[in-house]
């Protein structure tokens, strides 16, 4: 097993080599794309879109908390319509999709040294039921009834009882819509983990894979066990919508009538949701962990620290996070015992993600920090990640968790650590990956008041938030009213809050306008600008071409941090650079 | 040709046991030696779909035990009756030994396909599919008996509301597999018969190359359905 036979010019032997796809028109070429460098950029966009989409809709929440009853159109009603679709389209329709379809497509085959993805035919239509996922759920803001005003949990038995806005069509549609995104994702997310498992180069051990691809693999593996509860959940909840099943429906009386409803669970359904969305918090969290490692040893000419340490906690994350479910249920009522096993397993996660922390932290240590955009990005984020962990703790206790469910301080948390700090690590990612993708680079003062006022922004957003909810103020309640429990601070810090959330959502603008202005007009960058290791900045052309590798796929020595090892020539050593014994043998030097 | 090595763990040094098993899983371009991208797929789609039907019947289950109606007795709504005498469950008795036959002859295609022999492989898969069909056609005329007795997702004359919710919904979730997996077996059946694995013929959508494997994932994706029935049969009809 140790000794490999090298056929010539270093191409492998006995792994089947990608039938690659080569487009004949342009639509081929760029809308109904096989290639996974075009799917990331179309699953990337769409995604950022909708980003801008929820983003807008933050801000009328905003608006309304910190300025009650200014916009008239904002009533209850709205507001709950608003958050939901806000939470929903967030966490599943830019986080999943942009971490998996964008940086998975972009990053895995040129990672692991393959031209393709194993099949660029599915993962093509994964786009696209993608795309028709995104356009479904649009389609419920002009559905009559508008969207559906459910909470993104979309609890039952109230999701689909009158009394909640959108439960006309609203509801409908975003189940639908969560149905078809599933179905799309498991067509990407079946090529992600295939690829990685069986699609590597030569000498690409799994050891050897940058930490982005152990992140993203290990997330699309837990996206294909925790979607189906979802899945199940939705389809259940849509035969108690459309057919007047009671799977999640108990009896129920509404203005003194018996409804048709009888003998359901709600619980059943929290116990789906909960299943699929305890690991989707770290279906997001575990690429940007992956990416943040690698954006750090990069950016700080160091090797990780830990790496093996890294690889093992990445997976005993995603194995312990589909044992922790419940601890969103505390106040949902539940045997006592249950909260004291589901409290237990939360904190354990909490031992391999600080292992984590201590090792991003290690590896900084003495490192020749270079504080590039995309590096205070990465350092952001573990500043953030640990801030929203630490409410965790907090929250993953059931007698601290019950008097602060349902308030501000949850938000607060869940927004530090599954908005801020995965989409801290996106930028960061972006800044980093552009210049590969484009060729340019972004504009680096841009990047850097961006970097600023989305970071200090952020902490002005979501920081006063703890103190709120400490205080008791609600979460889902679209305002105080005259209610005198809670003392004028409050209300100025509302006021407060929503102005730094104009002014931090108005900078993503900023973002989104130097990623068009750099695309022509940025700093032209060679083909790997910061010095990187990985395989993905080794490719003979930049941007990469259909196929990635011209003639050769790269052979694998190493793995992907070999920065300032003694001896060397540069401070950092390519993965697919050979090491003298080789050389001498082949007669040549790379 | 040089050999080179390119890991920097030692023949000699190779770690036996359980550290071996890592070392080989782990070792560089396939974690799985000579399992296919085409396999390595439908294996770990089916492990999804598990979770799907694991949900499925687990929800079933719950709902099954927390409904403070009785639940109808299934050996007697699912009973048929025939010249005057009620049996219990024939016909799940007969649909269950039709779908398992039905692996077996998916079975044999698959040996016959590795041996190239279209004409054998090719009927056995037809076999296979109107086997299918016959299950799926057993299962409408299941469920048109129970409409017929005024059983509805939402409710039914002998108890709990959820029996008919639970019934059409997994049973109408498994057919659906299963006529999937018809219509597939066709297709595949087409291009065996027409020699197209053996031209390598490219497909028509993902302009691949075919290959004899194709039969081996449809069987595959084949014995999970019918692996899921059991559980279905075992859960939802005999408990
Ligand atoms: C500028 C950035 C953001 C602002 C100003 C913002 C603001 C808000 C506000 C005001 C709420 C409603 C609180 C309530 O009344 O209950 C909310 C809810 C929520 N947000 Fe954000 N948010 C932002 C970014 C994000 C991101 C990046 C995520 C991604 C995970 C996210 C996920 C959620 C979720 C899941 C909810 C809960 C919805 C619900 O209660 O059903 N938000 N956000
Ligand atoms: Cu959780």
């Amino acid at each position: 097993m140790t000794e490999i036979p090298l056929g010539p010019g270093g191409m492998s032997a006995d792994v089947e080599d990608v039938e690659l796809y080569h487009p004949h028109s342009w639509i081929t070429k760029y809308v109904f794309a096989q290639d996974a460098k075009v799917i990331a950029i179309q699953y990337s966009l769409v995604a950022l879109g909708v980003g801008l989409i929820a983003l807008v809709l933050s801000w009328l929440m905003r608006l309304q908390l910190g300025f009650p009853g200014v916009f008239e159109f904002i009533d209850a009603d709205r507001y709950y319509q608003l958050i939901t679709m806000h939470g929903m389209m967030m966490v599943v329709y830019v986080l999943t999709a942009l971490f998996l379809g964008g940086f998975g497509n972009y990053l895995i085959p040129l990672m692991v040294g393959a031209r393709d993805m194993v099949f660029p035919y599915v993962n093509m239509l994964s786009f696209w039921v993608y795309f028709l996922a995104v356009l479904i759920l649009v389609a419920s803001f002009f559905a009559p009834g508008g969207p559906t005003g459910a909470g993104w949990t979309l609890y039952p038995p109230q999701a689909i009882l009158a009394g909640t806005p959108g439960q006309e069509w609203g509801i409908v549609l975003m189940l639908v819509s969560l149905i078809v995104f599933i179905i799309g994702f498991t067509m990407g997310g079946l090529n992600y983990v295939v690829t990685v498992l069986q699609g590597r180069a030569r000498g690409m051990t799994l050891m050897r894979m940058p930490l982005t691809v152990w992140g993203i693999f290990t997330a699309s593996v837990m996206a294909l066990l925790a979607f189906p509860a979802l899945f199940v959940g939705a389809v259940m909840m849509l035969f108690d919508k459309l057919l007047g099943t009671s799977f999640f429906m108990p009896t129920l009386y509404s203005m003194g009538e018996q409804l048709k409803y009888g003998g359901g669970s709600p619980l059943l359904f929290q116990h789906l949701f909960w299943f699929f969305g305890h690991p989707e918090v770290y279906i997001v969290a575990l690429p940007a962990f992956g990416i943040v490692s690698d954006l750090i040893s990069v950016h700080a000419r160091r090797n990780i620290f830990g790496y093996r340490m890294m690889v093992w906690a990445i997976i005993a994350i995603g194995a312990l996070s589909f044992v922790v479910w419940a601890h969103h249920m505390y106040v949902s009522g539940m045997n006592p015992y249950f909260g004291f096993f589901f409290a237990t397993t939360t904190l354990i996660i909490a031992i391999p993600t600080a292992i984590k922390v201590y090792n991003w932290v290690l590896t900084l240590w003495r490192g020749d920090i270079h504080l590039r955009t995309p590096m205070l990005f990465a350092l952001a984020f573990i500043v953030t990640f640990v801030n929203g962990g630490l409410t965790g703790l907090f929250l993953g206790n059931v007698v601290v968790d019950v008097p602060l469910s349902d308030t501000m301080f949850v938000v607060a948390h869940f927004h530090m650590v599954m908005g801020v700090a995965p989409i801290l690590v996106i930028f960061g990612a972006i800044y980093h990956w552009y210049p590969k993708v484009t060729g340019r680079l972004l504009d680096e003062t841009l990047g850097k008041i961006h970097f600023w006022i989305t970071f200090l922004g952020a902490y002005a957003i979501f920081f006063p938030m703890h103190y709120l909810g400490l205080m008791g103020v609600p979460r889902r309640y679209h305002e105080m009213l005259e209610s005198t429990t809670y003392p004028a601070s409050a209300h100025q810090l509302n006021i407060f809050i929503t102005i730094a959330a104009l002014i931090v959502g108005a900078a993503q603008f900023m973002f989104v306008f130097n990623l068009a202005w750099s695309l022509f007009r940025g700093r032209e960058a060679d083909g790997n600008p910061w010095g990187a290791a990985s395989l993905e900045w080794q490719t003979p052309e930049t941007p990469p071409p259909h196929g990635n590798w011209g003639p050769h796929v790269p052979v694998v020595y190493r793995w992907a941090y070999d920065y300032n090892v003694p001896g060397a020539a540069r401070d950092f050593i390519p993965q697919n650079e050979p090491p003298p014994a080789v050389v001498a043998m082949q007669g040549h030097s790379p | 040709m040089a050999d080179i090595p390119l890991t920097h763990i030692q023949t000699e040094t190779m770690p036996a046991g359980l550290k071996g098993i890592a070392a080989d899983l782990s070792s560089d371009q396939q974690a799985f030696k000579n399992v296919s991208w085409g396999k390595a797929m439908i294996w770990i789609f089916l492990l999804s779909d598990t979770f799907v039907f694991s949900c499925f019947l687990i929800a079933y289950m719950t709902a099954r035990m927390s409904t403070s109606v009785p639940w109808p007795n299934p050996s007697e709504v699912f009973a048929l009756e025939i010249g005057g005498v009620t049996l219990p469950l024939l016909l799940i008795a007969i649909m269950t030994f039709v779908l398992i036959s039905s692996s077996g002859t998916m079975a044999m295609a698959v040996n016959y396909a590795y041996r190239r022999d279209r004409r054998t492989t090719a009927i056995l898969m037809l076999v296979t599919a109107l086997l299918g069909a016959a299950f799926v056609g057993m299962q409408a005329f299941e469920w048109t008996k129970l409409i017929h007795e005024g059983v509805r997702p939402w409710e039914n004359p002998w108890g709990a509301a959820q029996f008919g919710s639970a019934f059409f919904m997994i049973t109408g979730f498994h057919g659906t597999h299963v006529t999937f997996g018809v219509i597939f077996l066709l297709i595949v059946a087409r291009k065996v018969w027409r020699g197209d694995f053996d031209r390598e013929a490219k497909g028509f959508f993902t302009s691949r190359k075919g290959r004899y494997e194709a039969v081996e994932i449809m069987g595959l994706y084949w014995h999970f359905v019918d692996l899921v029935w059991v559980f279905i049969f075992a859960f939802f009809y005999l408990w």
